[in-house]
């Protein structure tokens, strides 16, 4: 039986850093609003405090704060002709589900795009020439510069209260930054967090070969701070439980420690946990959202919420799930190219090479999610791309984050994964590495897209979402010529001995390893209604 | 998740005392370890008896003791793998197993068997002792230190003939043996936190600022580990 509840101006889906953000803006107006999100309910106190949360196995390993496949997953294939088979278990990559989202247990690296990246087709073609960008690659731009979106970075830096340092300062290139970062009006609210050695000997080495290091731009207090809500962070202690939990600090930025107690004063906001939306309803024009139904677990029913503004504000894939779900946008058809919505996801191409010093001590459980030093030397508005046979970029970082021994065990060539040389091997050399890494591009392709899955059905009785993506040699160009620009350092570096992962022709997309949160694409922004499931107001 | 708690009955606790002393010497404070049932004595939650003969004589093979150096069974790994096939891991609780499965898929696609951890382990063990008795003359846990090393390999090496389903059967049995040196101690392995004192890694401290200092640079931490209930070593 569904039950109808009383109208509200504005019902939110998902209660992460995006529903809160548009429901304290929101709330101040006046206006009524619902948040409903499908997880736990989650404070720092009592879900992040120490020192249970310091727990590798629950958090790190079985995934406590992400979502249950159990309640929502997808499925997956490297193209069309197969069939796609479901993500029974987290792997690549790791949604979060409960109040905060993925906003609690990321490592908050917080980059605003290159003005080149908002308009890369255009960008490409005009530098480049239109043979740079192969037949399938379906890149567009998106609608909205750098300039326009310049004051909004700015607020929402100062909002979650990053520690940094300015590259490009009102058009002047600043010592220390970034030199290829788009001008900014303001230096970062707080200075930039202090870095490990490990770190510290690549950003040495990189200076001495003419590269730029700078500080990662850290959604982690390097200070005591106070933001516009009137939220309070500490400065963070370099706990070294950093992504996949949530701080037990106050010092990593998230919906908890920036925004929501600010948010709950609001008598006009409220919010309702394990309450999983499952669909978007539209009036008989098929274009205005009237409501939304959702599956209310307390009461064991579904409930029609309507109300004036529907706002997605879910991961960006169930965001796609939920329009395919609601009949929002045409769905994409990779055979014709025609559609909308699922179309141009993609992702991230990562690699990295682990550095070896038999004399070193790298104490590697002290840091945080962004204690790195970075080079932006080879992004994407730093390379050619005629020249080099790639669209896209990468920056590289040697960071220190974690020294949780069941998944951060660095072992170098010659130790066995198991028996007495294995366990020799991780006392010889546990805390005796330090890497440097790659996180690039991955451009969109023709057959790369989000789809209803025609035989796998989550609890609720709708088909899953079915994910189509596999590398491309473009991206396996790029992380190729990453490969050989970190090789360059680390040789300089003069480590013991060294050991390299990167994809190469060969590499297909494996869900299993974790690569990256970076799920990006399925409800694509754009200026034309062709290609584009949202306008540059982010409006369907 | 299932808590590893101590039987502390006096006739437990008096055997396990004279047990232990050979590893508390290694361990610092070892309260905690001999307030918990010894090995010997334990009653597994999940595992049969031929289960948990396998169970401990795999995971000695696969992080050993050494003269000094606590291994797997120090660290009461068996322990630890049996609380978790008896919990939410072992009963894949949080894992998508809805039908159809393929276990024979391409493998990039993920783990696609029918079975939970807990069946893996219970139908692996059972096909790989069967496998140790043609190859090698009795199941794994009679068998001498290096038949048993050979069989070990046979297995990661996918040389032992096992159904799709048990594919990930040595994986996880790895994987999971290194949790349970690893784990906090509450989860029933790494007892006295000896995972961690072998290499080096404080626990639970979570606290380090003042150590983030560039003076400290290659100066190793000097802190021994702390587990979540606060035990220290």
């Amino acid at each position: 039986m569904a039950r109808n509840d009383p109208r509200k101006d504005v019902v939110i889906v998902g209660l992460g850093w995006t529903g809160a953000i548009a429901g304290i803006e929101l709330a101040k107006e006046g206006l009524e609003i619902l948040a409903l999100e499908r997880g736990a309910d989650r404070a720092t106190v009592p879900d992040f405090q120490y020192p249970n949360v310091a727990d590798e196995l629950r958090y790190g390993v079985r995934y406590g704060f992400m979502q249950k496949p159990v309640n929502s997953t997808l499925t997956l294939r490297h193209n069309s002709s197969q069939t796609a088979m479901p993500m029974r278990h987290l792997g690549s990559f790791l949604p979060g589900d409960g109040v905060g989202g993925a906003g609690i247990h990321w490592n908050g690296n917080t980059w605003r795009p290159q003005p080149e990246e908002l308009r890369l087709r255009s960008y490409a073609i005009e530098t480049f020439g239109a043979n740079v960008i192969p037949e399938d690659m379906t890149i567009q731009d998106w609608g909205v510069s750098y300039d326009e979106l310049e004051p909004y970075f700015d607020r929402f830096e100062y909002m979650l209260g990053l520690s940094g340092q300015a590259g490009k300062l009102n058009g002047e290139v600043i010592a220390g930054g970034n030199p290829f970062e788009g001008s900014r009006k303001r230096p970062y609210p707080m200075p930039p967090l202090q870095m490990q050695m490990g770190p510290r000997m690549f950003r040495d080495k990189a200076e001495a070969m003419g590269l730029h290091p700078f500080p990662m731009p850290a959604a982690n207090a390097s200070e005591a701070y106070v933001n516009e809500y009137g939220m309070q962070l500490g400065p963070c202690n370099y706990c070294g439980f950093c992504e996949r939990y949530g701080c037990l600090n106050y010092s990593k930025s998230s919906p908890q420690t920036c925004i929501l107690d600010a948010l709950k004063r609001y008598p006009n906001f409220a919010y309702r946990t394990h309450c999983d939306v499952l669909k978007v309803e539209l009036a008989t024009d098929g274009k205005t959202a009237t409501g939304v139904t959702y599956w209310d677990e307390a009461a064991g029913e579904d409930v029609f919420q309507p109300a004036d503004l529907v706002i997605l504000a879910a991961f960006s894939l169930h965001n796609t799930h939920l329009c395919l779900l609601s009949g929002i946008g045409q769905p994409y058809d990779p055979a014709t190219n025609e559609g909308v919505t699922g179309r141009n996801y993609a992702y991230q191409m990562t690699g990295g090479t682990t550095l070896f010093y038999q004399d070193l001590s790298f104490n590697p459980f002290i840091g945080s999610g962004s204690t790195s030093y970075v080079i932006d030397d080879y992004g994407t508005n730093a390379n050619d791309f005629a020249a080099l046979g790639f669209v896209g970029g990468s920056y590289i970082h040697a960071s220190q984050s974690n020294g949780q021994p069941i998944r951060s065990m660095s072992l170098p060539k010659g130790v066995a994964k198991w028996g007495a040389s294995w366990k020799q091997g991780t006392k010889d050399w546990y805390g005796r590495s330090m890497s440097i890494a790659t996180h690039g591009s991955n451009m969109a392709y023709r057959d790369c897209y989000l789809s209803l899955d025609p035989t796998y059905r989550d609890p609720h009785g709708r088909p899953l979402l079915r994910m189509t993506f596999d590398w491309k040699p473009n991206d396996i160009a790029m992380t190729q010529y990453m490969k050989t620009r970190i090789e360059d350092v680390v040789q300089a570096m003069k480590p013991t001995s060294f050991a390299s992962s990167y994809k190469d022709a060969s590499s297909h997309y494996d869900v299993r390893p974790y690569q990256s949160t970076h799920n990006v694409g399925g409800t694509a922004m754009g200026l034309d209604r062709r290609t584009s499931v949202l306008n540059r107001y982010q409006q369907a | 998740m299932p808590i590893d708690f101590p039987k502390s009955t006096r006739r437990a606790f008096l055997t396990s005392a004279v047990a232990g002393t050979a590893i508390a010497a290694s361990m610092g404070h070892g309260w905690a370890q001999s307030t918990l049932v010894p090995l010997a004595e334990y009653v597994p939650t999940f595992l049969s008896p031929t289960e948990w003969a396998f169970l401990m004589a795999a995971v000695a093979r696969l992080i050993p003791s050494g003269e000094r150096s606590p291994g797997a069974i120090e660290a009461r790994v068996p322990v630890f793998i049996d609380l978790q096939l008896a919990g939410e891991f072992g009963q894949a609780s949080d894992w998508y197993m809805s039908a159809p499965h393929v276990p024979d898929s391409d493998p990039l696609l993920g783990f696609q068997a029918s079975l939970t951890p807990a069946l893996i382990y219970r139908q692996g063990i059972a096909a790989f002792d069967t496998w140790c008795e043609v190859a090698h003359g009795a199941p794994f846990a009679k068998l001498d230190a290096d038949t048993q090393d050979l069989a070990l390999t046979a297995l990661e090496g996918g040389k032992v003939k096992l159904s799709p389903d048990l594919r990930d059967f040595f994986d996880l049995l790895l994987q999971n043996t290194k949790e349970g040196f690893f784990a906090d101690p509450m989860y029933g392995g790494n007892a006295g936190m000896v995972g961690w004192l072998h290499i080096g890694f404080p626990g639970a401290r979570a606290s380090y600022r003042e150590w983030n200092d560039p003076a400290t640079d290659n100066v190793r931490y000097p802190m021994g580990p702390v587990s979540i209930s606060g035990e220290r070593a």
